[in-house]
């Protein structure tokens, strides 16, 4: 390893040394606040480091990691919202009688797990990344373990997940069988060839690899669990689960398909095109039929990825574009949206019933107002970056003919204003309509005030929001200038 | 058309748009709901004054763009922040800013809860609703068309009567259907010519059945905010359960923008399927005219009467605006203008009735005439004036209409005579019931007739039926050249047609 290897990998030792730092901190003095200070401060210095990084243009650290400027970008939204979940589980932990600190060292290794996926460029980072990951988030999952729901969700993702692992492990096993290499430049010049996934082993095993990506992006058909954990987990859990572990994911299978040539393999891409209509018609149907916020939520993400891939079939800069700006809006409505159910919630459950927020523009318009927007931002109405996101999708959905995943998007964005605007309408609507409500959002009544640190946080997060939806310019030619490689 | 080399130093188009939004940003931060109210009212009676400054500066003899501005907005799409105005707008942006004051002045004392967020609701609505008169970029249009939906729907669903979620609900839907087909217009022509750009858009040769296409998609979306008669359903809804200051809003701004529509972009950008569906259209209107006025007549709740008329009015400007002729369209136009002022002051009419019998039910209001002098008075010319008598307002917008009718076909002008008639029935009826009443009226011996605050409200709309009544020529003169301009392109292409 050279000193500009180190420098490259800065942001993520970065935060490997703040895990051990919080880890040191807590055998002597145990405080939530000081590790959450901490830990916020350890995310803020690895985003101070990116400026460096990004100067150090395009380096590889062969063989296991490339630390371009696209993965660059995604470190930097992967640290703004562990920032966010961070915030979010302080106030969320303070109403709980339990040891919190550890939870920090967790939160900051499954950060960096999903940072070491943001470079991979080899089987091994991939694997070695999403592993670091997802233990982590086995125990954040279960993390208070008083709640039956909270263990049997985390048992749930750990049982779940060690599938899926086996699944990838024997998909790379496979292509290496064929292949010979594991490094994904390789892969690509191998495949280059132009006859394409000429083995049955290499089909299989792409097929596998691309199925353990799915997983973790919770499309159908692997998107099962996704209901019951985020139901079952904490809410700032859940937010990290929705964001941070599905970016990292998304970011190495745009690079790990970067490397088949939609010509050569009309197969895979077919099989992404049903994949994608399956999770957009799934996931919005089914969110029709829930009452729980948390399940709303977990539905409409299904639908949400389901939308990125359409940027996915389309592929080229276009996608690649359209993928990333679609994440980072779907990143601030979601982060928000689940900001509140966090705040909300009081220690003996989750405020995650529509009930729940049945009334609460008339009790606290701030939350209300904030959750509104995100709801909006995720129905795609103009004003909100969803909107935009999904402008760019159906724009580079059109510059490459998908006409039927345009037509299956549209309509089933239509069926998902319904559900969305069930939550809406039930904030808006006043208490006295029914007498139970009052004794429901009592729990609320114990809440702090908005005001405090988490406020600040959504609010910035929102203000985000309205920013991609009005004028996504700067945002978007960062963007453009860090996809221009696919 | 080259739209960078008017642009003017000034931004005086974005200071309009934008000035409710800063408004309602302070708003925001002040404490008392008394000083918010008052600030308000300030803050929209200024840019009420400030909007007149636009009359100087307009040119009314040509068709162009006036007050461009043209800035950047997402260059990577195409996408420009482009504002400007005709004729046409100019009209309907002094509508929509000289009827918000009257609007915060209505609301005065009915809205108590959460007065401050009510407020908020408006002046975003105003900075919308200016917006999408003056937006001359097709994703710019969109993004003020949708932005009106949220606080509107939110008046309607949070201040509203006991009705009120499912009038939102209705609304909204109904709404957010009409917006999804605009969108995908927007998109198709994108495609097709590579601008978002509305004047460059305009008055190309486009293929025969894309026209069709995108004038479909077009005449749905704006049928619906019309409300044309089979897409009306969730206008007496939405009305019934509005606040008054929404139902004004409703009633004078947001119907118009269907008809904007129509002129805007349906005559100019798809001038041959325009004619290829205009008899249809016609006929819609007719019906909207007869059917508006037959089921006005058999309502007995107040607001649904005038929501009800209001299908009928805009029948007359859908019918005005698609005879494609110069007095009709004209006419058409000026019925928009009409109706926004007429209706409006309806509208604050049986607000009023509303908060002193705590009833629209006509039969509760009978006889109010007798303690309320005052607004009787009031309530008599706007009436008169809904009812289309010689010297309001609505006289000469339908009369020029009908004139219109005639020049085109002796039917048509023949079956709207019954819905003037009607017209002349329900707004008499009206008028009898609460004025006068019968020989078994409620007691209204409690009642109060118009305090200082409501004369100084109603005055102005007073003053404006009569003006464009009796003096209409300066209104038309503003619109005159631009109508005429749209007219012009559609009989280009239909020449071209056939030569």
């Amino acid at each position: 390893m050279t000193p500009s290897d180190l420098q490259a990998l800065l942001p993520h030792i970065v935060v490997a040394a703040t895990a051990v730092a919080v880890m040191l901190v807590i055998s002597f003095y145990r405080n939530q606040t000081v590790s959450a200070v901490l830990t916020v401060a350890g995310l803020f210095a690895a985003a101070a480091c990116l400026p460096f990084v990004w100067s150090a243009e395009a380096d590889a650290v062969p063989p296991l990691f490339r630390v371009d400027p696209f993965g660059c970008f995604h470190i930097g939204l992967l640290l703004t919202a562990s920032v966010a979940v961070t915030v979010f589980s302080h106030s969320y932990l303070e109403k709980y009688r339990m040891e919190r600190g550890e939870f920090y060292i967790l939160l900051l290794l499954s950060v960096l797990g999903a940072l070491v996926l943001t470079v991979a460029d080899h089987f091994i980072s991939f694997f070695l990344g999403l592993e670091l990951l997802s233990v982590s988030l086995y125990v954040m999952v279960a993390y208070i373990f008083t709640k039956k729901r909270a263990v049997e969700a985390g048992v749930k993702y750990l049982f779940l997940a060690a599938a899926t692992s086996a699944f990838l492990l024997f998909g790379m096993a496979l292509i290496y069988a064929e292949l010979g290499t594991m490094a994904f430049p390789e892969i690509a010049a191998e495949l280059g060839g132009g006859d394409g996934l000429r083995s049955p082993y290499l089909l299989a095993g792409t097929v596998l690899v691309v199925a353990g990506a799915g997983f973790k992006l919770s499309v159908v058909p692997f998107h099962m669990w996704t209901p019951d954990i985020y139901q079952g987990a904490p809410a700032p859990v859940t937010a990290f689960l929705a964001t941070v572990s599905k970016a990292c994911v998304v970011v190495v299978l745009l690079r790990f398909l970067a490397a088949f040539d939609s010509d050569a393999v009309p197969g895979l891409y077919l099989a992404l095109t049903v994949v994608a209509c399956a999770s957009m018609l799934t996931g919005n149907l089914l969110a029709l039929l829930q009452d729980n916020i948390k399940r709303i939520l977990a539905y409409s993400s299904i639908a949400h990825f389901g939308y990125l891939l359409v940027a996915f079939v389309a592929g080229g800069p276009a996608g690649a574009m359209a993928a990333t700006f679609y994440l980072v809006t779907y990143f601030a409505a979601t982060l928000v949206a689940f900001g509140v159910v966090a705040y909300l919630s009081p220690s003996d459950r989750e405020a995650d019933t529509v009930a729940d927020y049945r009334g609460l523009f008339w009790s606290r318009p701030g939350p209300a107002a904030l959750l509104s927007l995100a709801l909006f931002s995720l129905v795609g109405l103009p004003l909100t970056g969803g909107f935009m996101g999904k402008f760019f999708l159906v724009g580079a959905g059109a510059e490459a003919r998908l006409w039927t995943l345009l037509l299956v998007l549209a309509v089933s964005s239509a069926i998902s204003i319904y559900y969305y605007l069930r939550v809406v309408v039930a904030m808006y609507s006043s208490i006295e309509d029914t007498p139970q409500t009052r004794e429901l959002s009592e729990p609320f009544a114990a809440t702090p005030p908005y005001g405090n640190t988490v406020g600040a946080v959504q609010a910035l997060l929102a203000l985000g929001l309205l920013v991609l939806g009005l004028y996504p310019q700067p945002v978007l030619a960062m963007i453009q200038s860090v996809t221009r490689t696919f | 058309m080259n739209l960078t080399e008017s642009s003017t130093a000034f931004s005086f188009l974005s200071v309009l748009v934008f000035a409710p939004l800063v408004a309602a940003a302070i708003a925001l931060v002040l404490r008392d709901e008394r000083r918010v109210r008052q600030w308000t009212l300030l803050a929209t009676a200024a840019i009420g004054v400030f909007s007149l400054f636009l009359l100087r500066g307009f040119e009314a003899s040509t068709a162009e763009f006036q007050f461009v501005e043209h800035r950047e907005w997402i260059p990577h799409l195409g996408m420009y922040y482009t504002l400007g105005i005709d004729g046409i707008s100019l009209l309907l942006v002094l509508l929509t800013t000289l009827i918000t004051p009257f609007c915060v002045i209505a609301s005065w004392t009915v809205v108590k809860l959460r007065s401050k967020e009510f407020m908020i609701c408006l002046l975003i609505m105003q900075t919308a609703m200016t917006g999408v008169f003056t937006a001359l970029d097709f994703v710019l249009f969109f993004i003020f068309w949708e932005a009106m939906l949220i606080p509107m729907s939110i008046l309607i669903g949070v201040w509203g009567g006991p009705g009120r979620v499912y009038a939102a609900i209705k609304f909204f839907i109904y709404t957010m259907a009409g917006s999804v087909l605009l969108i995908v217009a927007i998109i198709a022509l994108r495609l097709e010519t590579g601008t978002f750009s509305i004047p460059a858009l305009m008055d190309q040769p486009y293929d025969r059945s894309f026209q069709l296409w995108i004038f479909g998609a077009f005449f749905i979306s704006f049928a619906i905010k019309v409300p044309m008669f089979p897409f009306h359903t969730w206008l007496p809804a939405a009305h019934v359960e509005a606040p008054t200051a929404g139902s004004v809003l409703l009633a004078s701004i947001l119907l118009k923008m269907g008809a904007y529509g129509f002129l805007r972009f349906c005559l100019p950008i798809t001038p041959l399927a325009t004619i290829h569906f205009a008899p249809a259209i016609l006929w819609l209107s007719v019906a909207a005219i007869l059917y508006g006025g037959l089921t006005a007549l058999a309502q007995s709740d107040l607001k649904k009467i005038v929501a009800y008329s209001s299908v009928a009015h805009m029948g007359f400007a859908t019918l005005g605006i698609f005879l494609l002729v110069h007095h009709g369209t004209i006419g058409g136009a000026l019925v928009m203008i009409n109706h926004g002022v007429t209706t409006g002051a309806l509208f604050i009419a049986v607000g009023i009735v509303y908060e002193r019998v705590h009833s629209r039910d006509l039969a509760r209001a009978a006889g109010l005439g007798r303690q309320m002098p005052i607004f009787a008075f009031f309530l008599g010319i706007f009436c008169l004036s809904s009812l289309a008598f010689p010297g309001t307002n609505t006289f000469i917008g339908e009369f020029l209409v009908l004139a219109g009718a005639f020049e085109t076909s002796l039917i048509l002008a023949l079956a709207i005579v019954p819905g003037i008639i009607v017209a002349a029935a329900y707004n008499l009826r009206i008028l009898q019931r609460v004025a006068y009443g019968g020989t078994k009226n409620p007691d209204h011996s409690g009642v109060a007739d118009l305090g200082t605050r409501e004369i100084l409200l109603l005055t102005p709309f007073l003053v404006f039926i009569l003006w464009i009544g009796l003096q209409p020529g300066p209104f038309i003169g503003l619109m005159e050249a631009s109508i005429q301009n749209i007219l012009d392109i559609v009989a280009r292409s239909s020449g071209a047609l056939n030569p």
